[in-house]
């Protein structure tokens, strides 16, 4: 990538690493570096956010139930008088968390599947695709009921609760998500694996892992790249609909999605109760999707930024 | 109270001397429910009274369509299988019984002629049987004549074991005879004061022997009229589909006069209960709504649109919130919450009676139940006749705090109490269902405020309620330390509801948990009052037999009561429907019309 | 290509067995019981309970049930509901328009929607068209269908009157007046779903476009001269429908699938809410014929669009 197609005659003075190549292509993509900021807020926000406002999660005042932003309660209360702007912190955490690990989950599990799968040309790739539609038909809400049967009490004593769910949220929600993201890229892999670039490639001696991993795989990346933005929209709004089933976190718990699940019912009573946390999901989903833009014009040899 | 003050009042009612009314209202007071005290009455010779007709229109149809909302949709319609009211309302549209209960507690006349009586020989004095006439020239929807012999045959398809009827019970332990083509003697082992169980009411509908005949037995499930109700009602079979939406259509034969008003009927199922109110209450595009179970917040919200409105029928359903007698987290033998331990925190009643402190029934009431909801402080809160006036509750987190310090339960490092290093850290379950989980945040935020750490866990109902041995997230397992959620009193009489929990029907692993004591509570007091209750013949002695075991409860606290909850269905402003706390949404649909708001 | 076709078919059937027996073995796995509802009901004694329980063969060994199952569907027999009590087959024909009308509605509105608005902002990176059209789609997949149904039932239903908030399979009326109800009343729900795939479908089909607009055969076409439509319409687009296949390919089961939750908002009597009233109340044999079929469904259509592959991109050796 680096000393492919130098843009500026001032730039051969300096000799920069593929990575900070990398960062400085980056860099000059505008809406991406905002994202990031925006994102690191948010993040810095629900991380540090108890520090600075104090009041409780669960606080429960009748009287002061369903009130729009106020100097006391900038986001307003939920029906119980509890703060919204406290358990968006709260939540946030988990929200957040819970959906950019499924969605790193889902994105590597399918790539890795659908690269295997488009590199192949002979049993495995067939086996795979056999175990991709399987996932694809199996019936998403008796599994969950099943392994959450089988395996939360023995995660909950390796990790303690809030772990121990955590973990099952990710695995469970990252793994029924990962079959898209495998055929896409199986999908891209079978087509860039005949383009004349590989075939150079390999004409010059690369193995198959060189080929995937330098010339391919930056190349299908795009695909993936969508996916992934949707995958942590998708993973929040799953997490909510496991807690409505009680499989995930307590019910008292107040991630986003679970939020905007209790808040659906006083649309036209409590809007606000909705509008925040709704939006913070999508100032999350926006500010992801543009990371992942910069991110691939970056990685992208042929574009000249 | 004696048995001759109770001869006393009788006979005062008798001569006339103390309105039915004053009467029924004593009896409520000692606990009784209006059914069983117009049954006491006709016992002791005061016939039932039938309530004046609230039906207005004076010729049968030309109602227009009459559209009900079930967001619970039914999924068959032959009464016998009926798994929960939904079914049973589905069926009433089409099949009918001998009589049902009204909002006073008095029985209306469907397919019977005349309510039995001491006077008419319809009682038998002894209490050991009761004899209905039918009535006259009722025809099935395919033309049969209705006679005693569909009656006979309820009953010895009910009472088989291969048919697996749901309705079992009711018609296992009777004999039904014919007299004649149009009367039915029903004979008990021995003397019942609530006589009026058998053939009444939506859950005890009665099916045309001419199609099921042949259907009898371990051959039930394939009866094509299953699917296709031909019943003697006040609606004709047009369409079914499971889930989804129940058609019915004006029977143009229909044995009581100037009914029905309608001339179509659905049913539609499907989606949620606010969803449900809002197609009622605020677009009209339904004309009642089913067991509206939302925060009241909202249905204030909707009814300011002044199309329809919600109306609430009292009943016996009480939300509580149970307490496990034994250790849930100690396993003996391979069972958790065996009887052979005792529960580490609550063996010591302070605890329990601080709990009882730590519950505002009074916050649930407002900001959930709203209309809907009654606070109290008794285990059986219905009928009247049945409700305990010796109980109390109140909310109070100091005195639960002090409670807990006297008894040497002492805040530790983190806020939570301990004594011999015993943490007070309870885990409470309930299903998911809106109000449930709010009212669960309710309770945990005041437990936290006195020291005891609470652990919240939502199950779904399919799971929770389900008698399925592998699954430990039951309600009759009850791997936790409070569970709350309602048992629904569905009949007007607390006998069986009330038999649960004495010490021989705790749930163990030995009878797969199927026994009903889950609480696992064993107490010889109870044990000897539910006997003596059942083998009481006077109802008043009755009544106060069962008022002594709701106390028994409360003095050990087996439960806390949450709230006694309203029936609560949505309407539209011009549609008269009957409900009755007492009988199923549909049981008075003959007498439902459409009139001024 | 019609070899490669007949032994894809001919490998179909086992792998469709193999699916089928995970789906029974985690469906007679998964908790919950049929008669739930009888667990809490005083009047029944629990020994009817059991019964039941025997008679549907509920308490058979896992591999036998299979296997009767597998007898039973061979022989045309999907079975018999728990739950109503009447058979399968009949349940999920009942439902089978309607879930084909609406949910399938709602997919052909997002394909007509995502295709020419992703290849219009493709051919205009980062212009206002394109801003608006990508600030949308990130609103629609942000935001869950249970959300926006209640929206729009507000807006719709309750605030403006214009459209009826429950759907009826059985419109009283004839001609241009049945076709306009059956029309109000399928709007709101094919447009919260149409426009929920629609928003992730244009960000798919703007990425593809994106990455092929790029390469050096088109930068070619349009320096020999060929107008801006024939070079995306010929050239361009056969290419990037390689995701787009891939994509309408695993969204096509769920036409018959249904969507649960749009289902459920409107009361779209559609085979998605038959699939979780069944699952909830554990009616297996419904849960696993639906599941089947989905099953069938998903090997076909990946099938499908592999044999698309070639015809779309020629260099594509499927061996």
């Amino acid at each position: 990538m680096a000393g492919s197609t130098l843009a500026f005659p001032s730039a051969e003075r300096r000799a920069y690493s593929p990575w900070r190549e990398t960062w400085r292509r980056y860099r000059r993509h505008k809406l991406a570096v905002v994202s990031a900021v925006l994102l690191a807020v948010l993040i810095a926000a629900v991380v540090f956010g108890p520090l600075v406002w104090h009041v409780s999660i669960n606080d429960i005042d009748v009287n002061s139930r369903l009130e729009g932003p106020s100097l006391a309660h900038p986001f307003g209360t939920d029906d119980l008088g509890q703060d919204i702007l406290a358990r968006m912190i709260y939540g946030g955490r988990i929200s957040l968390a819970v959906g950019l690990a499924a969605m790193l989950v889902s994105v590597i599990v399918g790539t890795l599947v659908g690269a295997l799968a488009g590199m192949s040309r002979g049993a495995l790739g067939h086996a795979l695709m056999w175990l991709t539609d399987l996932f694809l038909s199996l019936p998403q809400l008796p599994l969950l009921l099943l392994l959450i049967y089988l395996f939360r009490d023995g995660l909950k004593a390796v990790f303690g609760p809030e772990g121990g769910i955590f973990i099952l949220v990710v695995l469970v929600i990252g793994g029924l998500r990962w079959m898209p993201v495998a055929r896409l890229v199986r999908a891209q892999f079978l087509s860039l694996r005949e383009k004349e670039f590989v075939e150079a490639a390999r004409a010059l001696g690369a193995s198959p892992l060189r080929q995937v991993v330098r010339h391919i795989l930056p190349n299908a990346v795009g695909p993936v790249i969508i996916a992934g933005t949707i995958d942590v929209a998708a993973a929040i709004i799953a997490e909510s609909t496991l807690s409505f089933l009680g499989l995930g976190f307590p019910p008292d718990t107040p991630t986003w999605g679970r939020l905007l699940y209790d808040a659906k019912d006083y649309l036209d009573i409590a809007s606000h109760w909705a509008l925040f946390p709704g939006g913070a999901i999508f100032i999350a989903v926006v500010s992801i999707n543009f990371i992942g833009d910069g991110l691939r014009d970056a990685l992208d040899a042929r574009k000249v930024i | 109270m004696l048995d001759t003050e109770l001869r006393t009042l009788i006979d005062e009612v008798k001569d006339g001397r103390m309105d039915r009314r004053a009467f029924i209202q004593r009896m409520i007071g000692f606990g009784l429910t209006a059914p069983m005290a117009t049954q006491i009455l006709a016992i002791g010779g005061v016939a039932m009274a039938q309530s004046p007709s609230p039906y207005k229109p004076t010729r049968r149809g030309g109602g227009g369509p009459l559209k009900v909302l079930w967001w619970q949709g039914p999924t068959l319609l032959n009464p016998h299988f009926a798994t929960g009211t939904k079914d049973q309302d589905a069926s009433r549209i089409f099949y009918e019984p001998l009589g049902c209960w009204d909002p006073e507690g008095n029985l209306n006349l469907v397919l019977a002629a005349e309510i039995p009586s001491i006077q008419n020989g319809g009682l038998a004095v002894d209490g050991k049987s009761v004899t209905w006439k039918l009535k006259p020239g009722v025809k099935w929807h395919d033309g049969h004549p209705f006679t005693a012999d569909d009656v006979v045959f309820n009953w010895e398809y009910a009472r088989d074991p291969a048919t697996a009827a749901l309705t079992i019970a009711t018609y296992r332990d009777i004999k039904v005879e014919k007299v004649d083509d149009l009367t039915v003697r029903i004979l008990f082992d021995k003397p019942t004061p609530f006589w009026a169980d058998a053939f009444v009411g939506a859950p005890n509908t009665i099916i045309p022997k001419h199609l099921f005949a042949d259907y009898k037995g371990a051959k039930s499930r394939e009866a094509p009229t299953n699917l296709s109700p031909v019943g003697t009602g006040p609606y004709k079979f047009v369409e079914f589909k499971p889930g989804d939406v129940v058609r019915g259509v004006i029977n143009p034969d229909y044995h009581m006069p100037n009914r029905p008003y309608f001339d179509t009927i659905e049913m539609k199922g499907g989606g949620d209960a606010v969803s449900a109110a809002r197609a009622v209450i605020q677009t009209g595009e339904y004309d009642f709504a089913w067991n509206i179970q939302v925060e009241d917040e909202i249905l204030l919200r909707l009814e300011k649109g002044g199309k329809g409105k919600t109306i609430y029928a009292v009943g016996g359903d009480t939300e509580f919130i149970a307490l496990n007698f034994t250790d849930p987290n100690t396993e003996v033998d391979g069972e958790r919450s065996s009887i052979k331990t005792k529960h580490p925190l609550f063996s010591d009643p302070a605890v329990r009676k601080a709990l009882a402190m730590l519950v505002d029934r009074e916050a649930v009431r407002k900001v959930i139940y709203g209309r809907a909801g009654r606070t109290t402080a008794n285990f059986l809160n219905g009928p009247e006749k049945f409700v305990s006036r010796n109980t109390s509750w109140e909310f109070n987190i100091e005195k639960a705090a002090k409670l807990l310090d006297d008894a040497g339960w002492k805040p530790g490092a983190d806020g939570i109490r301990e004594k011999d290093g015993k943490k007070l850290k309870l885990l409470y379950q309930t299903s998911i269902n809106g109000p449930r989980q709010k009212t669960q945040a309710i309770v945990k935020q005041a437990c936290q405020k006195a020291g005891i750490d609470v652990e919240l866990k939502s199950v779904v109902a399919s799971v929770f309620f389900s008698s399925d041995v592998a699954n430990p997230d039951t309600y009759a397992k009850f791997y936790a330390d409070l569970e709350m959620f309602q048992i629904p009193l569905s009949q007007p009489d607390p006998a069986l509801h009330m038999r649960r929990y004495i010490s021989s029907n705790v749930a163990t692993k030995e009878n797969k948990w199927q026994g009903p004591n889950f609480p696992r509570w064993v107490n010889k007091e109870y044990d000897a009052t539910i006997e003596a209750a059942e083998s009481e013949v006077d109802p008043v002695k009755r009544a106060a037999l069962y008022i002594k075991c709701n106390d028994l409860m409360y003095q050990d606290t087996v439960f806390i009561p949450v709230q006694h909850r309203l029936k609560v269905e949505a309407c539209s402003n011009t549609l008269h429907p009957v409900i009755s706390g007492w009988a199923n949404e549909t049981d008075n649909l003959h007498d439902w019309y459409r009139g001024e708001a | 290509m019609g070899q490669y076709v007949l032994r894809r078919l001919l490998i179909a059937v086992p792998s469709l067995l193999g699916i089928s027996l995970v789906l029974f073995v985690v469906l007679a796995l998964a908790p919950g019981d049929p008669f739930s509802e009888l667990a809490t009901n005083p009047n029944v004694p629990p020994e009817v309970a059991l019964a039941l329980r025997a008679k549907f063969g509920l308490d058979d060994p896992i591999y036998l049930r299979y296997l009767h199952w597998l007898l039973a569907m061979a022989q045309g027999d999907w079975g018999f509901s728990f739950v109503s009590r009447m058979d399968v087959d009949t349940l999920i024909l009942q439902r089978l328009p309607t879930t084909l009308y609406v949910i399938g509605s709602a997919q052909l509105l997002a394909l007509l929607i995502a295709i020419p608005v992703g290849v219009y902002a493709a051919t205009r990176p980062y212009s206002i068209f394109d801003q608006i059209a990508n600030t949308f789609a990130f609103i629609g997949f942000s935001l869950p269908t249970f959300f926006t149904g209640i929206l729009f039932i507000l807006i719709f239903s309750v605030t403006l009157d214009w459209l009826p908030l429950v759907y009826t399979t059985d419109i009283n009326a004839t001609g241009v007046q049945w076709l306009i109800e059956e029309l109000r009343q399928a709007i709101m729900p094919v447009v919260v779903l149409g426009l929920f795939q629609a928003a992730s479908m244009t960000r798919f089909v703007r990425s593809a476009m994106l990455d092929v607009i790029r390469l050096d055969y088109v930068t070619t076409a349009r320096a020999k001269g060929l107008g801006q439509t024939r070079v995306i319409v010929k050239h361009v687009m056969r290419n990037a429908m390689i995701p787009v296949v891939t994509l309408v390919a695993l969204q096509m089961p769920a036409v018959f699938g249904g969507a649960i939750v749009t289902e459920q908002i409107f009361r779209i009597p559609g085979i998605g809410s038959l699939l979780i009233s069944s699952i909830l109340a554990n009616d297996t044999p419904v849960v696993m014929a639906v599941t089947f079929v989905f099953a069938c469904l998903v090997v076909f259509f990946n099938l499908a669009a592999d044999v698309l592959y070639g015809w779309l991109d020629p260099r594509i050796s499927l061996r």
